[in-house]
This record gives C-alpha cells, structure tokens and sequence, in this order.
C-alpha cells in the first residue's frame, strides 16, 4: 500500500514579464481563423482558430483524434487546409510556403529522423539542408550532441537508439537553427518517465530563453508543467483558452485521489469505497477516469479527512494501490469542456469514454478522424 | 537558388548512397542477385539457347547487354522503397517542412540510385569478363552501351518515384512496380531472340523500351547495326523522364 501526501502544484509561469519578439517578423506568431481540414468525409479541422504571441509557450490540448497534429501540419506547410487563414509571424503558410518554413522548425512523436544514419549524421544532413556550411554544420551537430547527452553514441546508427535517444535527437535536429518557432508535437507521448523528464528539462530550458513553442500534448499534466498558455481542443475546433491557473479556477479545492487494487467485482469495490468515505464524512465521490480510481471532493481540514479515511480503509483491509491528496489539476477542468463527464456527481459509468484521452499515438489527421468518429460515438459535440 | 538546389541535392545523394552501404541484406541482394542472373543464364540456359542464335555468336556476348537492361529494370523498384520508407517514417516531413530545396529530396533519391546502378553494372560486367564477354567494337561505343543502359535506368527511377507518391506504402510500391517491369523484362530480347517467340507476341517484344535499350547496347558492344535502336532508346528513356519527373513533382508537392 502506497500512501502519498502531495501539496496542491501549481506550474504558472505566465506572470513573467512579457518577452521581446528580438526583431522578428511582425505580427503575431500564429495567427489561425476559421480553418477548415477535410479529410474525404470526415472533418479534421472545423472552424480551427488561435493565436499566439512571440515568446510565449503554448500547449494544445486534446484527446487523441481532436486535431492537434493537423493544426501542426498546417502551420508547418505540410498540409493545405481547405478554409480560412493560417499565418506564422504575418506570412500567409500556403502563398508565402517557404518564407514561412525559414522561420519555423519541427520535432514530435513521429521523431523524424534517419534510422539508418548515425546521430551525428543526421544532425550535419539536416544543418546542411537547412543551408548551413559543411564545416558549421557540423560543429552544431556536435554542439547539439553534447546538449542532449547523445555524444557518446554520436557515432552509433540511429536504429540501436531507445525511443527516448530517438526524441532527443528528434528534438536536437529541429534546434539547429534555433527558430523562431518550434512545433512540438507530442513530444513524450510513449516515453519513459526519465526521457520524458530530460524532454521537459529541455523545453523548460527554450521556454526561459524566450523561444516561442507550440507544444501539443494529449497529458494534461505536461501542458500544466511547461506551458504559459493552454488552448483545450476537441472535435476539431478550440474549446477554451486561459493560463493553467485560469482553467484549473473552473474546478473546486483540494480533493482525495484514491485508487485500488481491482478485486474484480467493480460494482462491490465502488460500493466499499462510497461507504468508507461515507464513515469519513466524505460523500462527494466520483469515480475516476481509469477503472477502480476515485476522486473524493474535500471542504475542508484536508488532512484530517485523509487521515479518518486512510483509518477506515486500512481498518477495513481494502487494498489501496494509491490514497493521494492533490490540487486540482487540469484533467477535471478538460472532462469538464469535453462534456465527457457530465456535472461530477455519480455519472461515474459515462465516463467511458474518455478513455481515449489515453489512446494511442496519433499519427496524421484523417486517423485522428476515423478514431475519433468509432471512439466517441454519441459524445454530444454541444454538451 | 541552383546552388543550392545543387547543395541540397548533394546532401541528400550521399544520405541515400549511405542508407545503401549501410544496410548489408541490401547490398548482398543488390550485388549478388545480377551476378547470379548472369550465371544462372549463362550457364544453365545458355547451351539451350545459344542454338537458337545466329551462328558464331557466343550467348554470354549476347545475354550480357541485355541482362544489364534487366538489372536497371528491377532495381528501379528501389527508387519507390526509398521514398516510402522516407514517408512512412516521417523524414519526408521533416524535409519538406524545412526551407531546402523541395524537388532535392526527389533529384537526390535518383542520382543516388543512378550512381548505385553505375557501380552494379560495373561489377556484373567484370563478372561477365570472367565468364567469357568481351566488348568488341572498343571503348566509345562500350561507353556509350553503358550510357544508354544508366539512362533508360534513370528515366525508369522516375516512373517509380511517381508510383511512390501513389501507391501506399512501400510493399505496395514495390509490387506494383514489378507488374509493370516483369512482363516489359522478360517479353523482350534480353534472354532470348525475339524471333523465337509467338508471332503475336513478336510486335509487343520488339518494340518495348526494355529491347530496344538491349538491342542497342548489344550493337555497340558486339556489332552490328546500332541506328534505329539507339536513337529510340534515347527517345524512350527522355519521354519517360520527362513525362514521369512533372508526375513525380506533381504528384510530391500534393503529399
């Protein structure tokens, strides 16, 4: 049994002072209205809009299959999209294509780089594409080598890289030219907690260098960690924007996150956990997003209400896989828009469907379509 | 911008002859596989065809211009498999979202397959002195046989650089490359004369591009009368190149 006590964490670095745009083009770094994607029947994009300012990190936040990666490929010119304006630093990303592609650089979960070459390789192919001199490029490849701990196997063929070494290197070749905007799209999804660490470190470090990042990211907790501004998106379109804070307001105080061991009787470990929390005191229980987790809403004294019912629960002999104590975070505030989970109380069996938020990668945008469409079936687009 | 349309395509060559000498299965099946073909026909197929040839001519003088049609034919196939592989694995993304020269990834893909196909048929036709051929009108016109086989080869790369963008996936494009090669190889006078086959059959064989590069080469390589062939080679790999490169560059800036 793992009993974890952690103080509500707040990540807000939007009340730092505003960065300078260093010269750049004017206008704002992304700029998209009304931008339509279709993919045959099925819509990827649907009156897609946003706007983001230099220096600024940005996350867009979706379950899988809401669009995120095709906003990417818009902006990165790798997709035309069928309605609307999209533009990067003012330049309009289909009519002025390769003025924009000077400005932008792009890394993510497809870590699109050459299996066959070696890291070093890969960097110098790229510096060289990017129109830097032989000699330059290949300085920088070292350079960026060191920065991302991937000296040593430098010289090894991509294809004996982890999936982490990978995203590193991913992330090494879009920083060649230190843009001015990055697009990162996904880019732990499917790591390890330590490669995801050494990814964050890395993008917290851009972030405190005044880099403008579009981050998208399906982990409410990643958007939280590094991003100064989150949009939540589903179904194609922008459902909300704010600082994390500002989203994380729309939920209550600090609550009781609980999660058990499955006894494989769903319907007799809900029953023991309503009446254990119902001997605390506690009676706002909400079943969690994965089976056999809780959310226990708290008034007030927080740890004396974790304590009465870490008691109960120990004296009872329920096997706790986890009894935590947290702020509220981002996942409420996105069931919350998403409508997945109708007003909290006991709809605890709808919530099924945000199970996708987990699913797996999401690779172009008409798959996203397609999932969304067999996965979300009935999900009411208005609620 | 051709400086460094030129770069551009530079760096991206040497990234492909790379992927080339880096992957052993495929350099083992792309250097083994011609030179087995050029034995198996040689010597085991030879005795029953060399009856059928006009006398005095040896069949290894007359299979090895040919076979080295053959070779470029097939391995052309390779041109999709690279550009797949480079869309499936999302490199294709990363060059095209970066301010390089676009048509390098597509000029790249096929020198680098040009260059690959000089060094194949230079070894098959070493392995071809070993076993009997010789040039016999002198070194222009072997260079010009080798010339008119590397360029029909390129013309072919861009065919399947337009089937890469179409097909899905690179399996896909293989197979569908080899139904189109297949029967334009071997419905034609790279292993045997066309005279030896039904009259029906006697037009298509004739007249496909596959021959007419192989009738040339063997003209210039062992004699015999070179015009017509090599002038509708030529004119063959150029209508092939440029009507297959604007698909191609069609067809890639629609990805």
């Amino acid at each position: 049994m793992l009993l974890c006590v952690s103080a509500p964490q707040l990540s807000d670095r939007s009340d730092a002072a505003p960065r300078s745009s260093d010269g750049r083009a004017p206008g704002p770094a992304v700029q998209m209205s009304d931008v339509v994607v279709e993919f045959g029947s099925t819509t990827a994009l649907d009156g897609f809009d946003l706007e983001m300012q230099s220096g600024e990190v940005l996350g867009l936040l979706g379950p899988n299959g809401s669009g995120k990666t095709t906003a990417v490929k818009v902006l990165a010119t790798l997709l035309r999209h069928d309605e609307g304006t999209a533009r990067v630093f003012g330049l309009d990303v289909v009519d002025d294509a390769e003025e924009v592609r000077r400005r932008i650089a792009l890394a993510g979960q497809y870590a699109a780089v050459d299996e066959i070459l070696t890291g070093r390789q890969n960097l110098s192919m790229f510096g060289e594409l990017f129109g830097m001199h032989r000699s330059v490029a290949s300085d920088r490849a070292t350079e960026l080598l060191d920065r991302f701990d991937l000296l040593d196997a430098g010289d090894r063929p991509v294809k004996n890289y982890s999936g982490g070494m990978r995203r590193r290197l991913d992330l090494a070749s879009a920083l060649l030219t230190d843009p001015p905007l990055l697009f990162l799209d996904e880019p732990t999804t499917g790591l390890d907690l330590r490669s995801r660490n050494t990814i964050w470190d890395v993008i917290g470090e851009l972030a405190a260098d005044g880099a403008t990042v579009l981050l998208t990211t399906q982990y409410l907790e990643e958007a939280d960690a590094l991003a100064d501004r989150i949009a939540v998106m589903d179904h194609g379109r922008v459902i909300a924007t704010g600082t994390p804070a500002e989203l994380k307001q729309q939920t209550g105080g600090l609550g009781i996150r609980l999660a058990l061991v499955p006894s494989g009787d769903d319907a007799a470990d809900e029953r023991r956990i309503r009446e254990a929390a119902g001997d605390a005191g506690l009676d706002d229980v909400q079943a969690g997003r994965s089976p056999g987790s809780w959310t226990i809403a708290l008034d007030e004294a927080p740890l004396e209400a974790l304590a009465r019912l870490a008691h109960i629960l120990s004296d009872g002999g329920v096997d706790v896989r986890s009894l935590e104590l947290r702020g509220p975070d981002l996942d409420d505030v996105f069931l919350r828009l998403t409508g997945d989970e109708a007003d909290g109380a006991d709809e605890a069996d709808e919530a099924d469907g945000a199970d996708d938020v987990d699913g797996a990668d999401d690779v172009d945008g008409a798959d996203d379509v397609d999932q969304t469409g067999a996965g979300r079936n009935g999900q009411g687009r208005d609620r | 911008m051709t400086t460094r349309m030129l770069g551009d395509t530079r760096t991206v060559t040497q990234r492909n002859l790379w992927h080339f000498v880096r992957q052993p299965d495929l350099l083992v099946f792309s250097t083994i596989q011609p030179v087995m073909f050029v034995l198996l026909f040689v010597y085991v197929f030879g005795g029953a065809i060399e009856t059928s040839l006009p006398p005095g001519v040896d069949y290894v003088d007359y299979l090895l211009p040919g076979i080295l049609v053959q070779s470029v034919a097939f391995r052309a196939s390779q041109t999709s498999v690279g550009l797949a592989e480079d869309l499936q694995r999302g490199v294709m993304d990363r060059f095209r979202s970066m301010p390089m020269a676009r048509s390098a990834v597509l000029t790249g893909r096929t020198f680098a397959d040009l260059v690959r196909n000089a060094a194949i048929l230079a070894l098959m036709i070493t392995v071809g002195y070993v076993v009997g051929f010789s040039f016999q009108n002198g070194v222009l016109e072997a260079a010009a046989a080798i010339g008119l086989i590397l360029a029909f080869g390129y013309a072919l790369s861009w065919v399947f650089a337009t089937i890469a963008f179409v097909a899905k996936g690179a399996e896909a494009a293989q197979s569908a490359g080899f139904v189109a090669i297949f029967p334009l190889v071997f419905a034609s006078s790279v292993f045997v004369p066309v005279e030896t086959m039904p009259t029906w059959l006697q037009g298509f064989a004739e007249n496909n591009p596959v021959s007419v590069t192989a009738d040339a080469a063997r003209s210039l390589s062992i004699g015999g009368e070179v015009g017509s062939a090599a002038i509708e080679s030529i004119a063959w790999s150029a209508g092939i190149a440029v009507v297959f490169g604007v698909l191609a560059v069609w067809r890639y800036n629609r990805i």
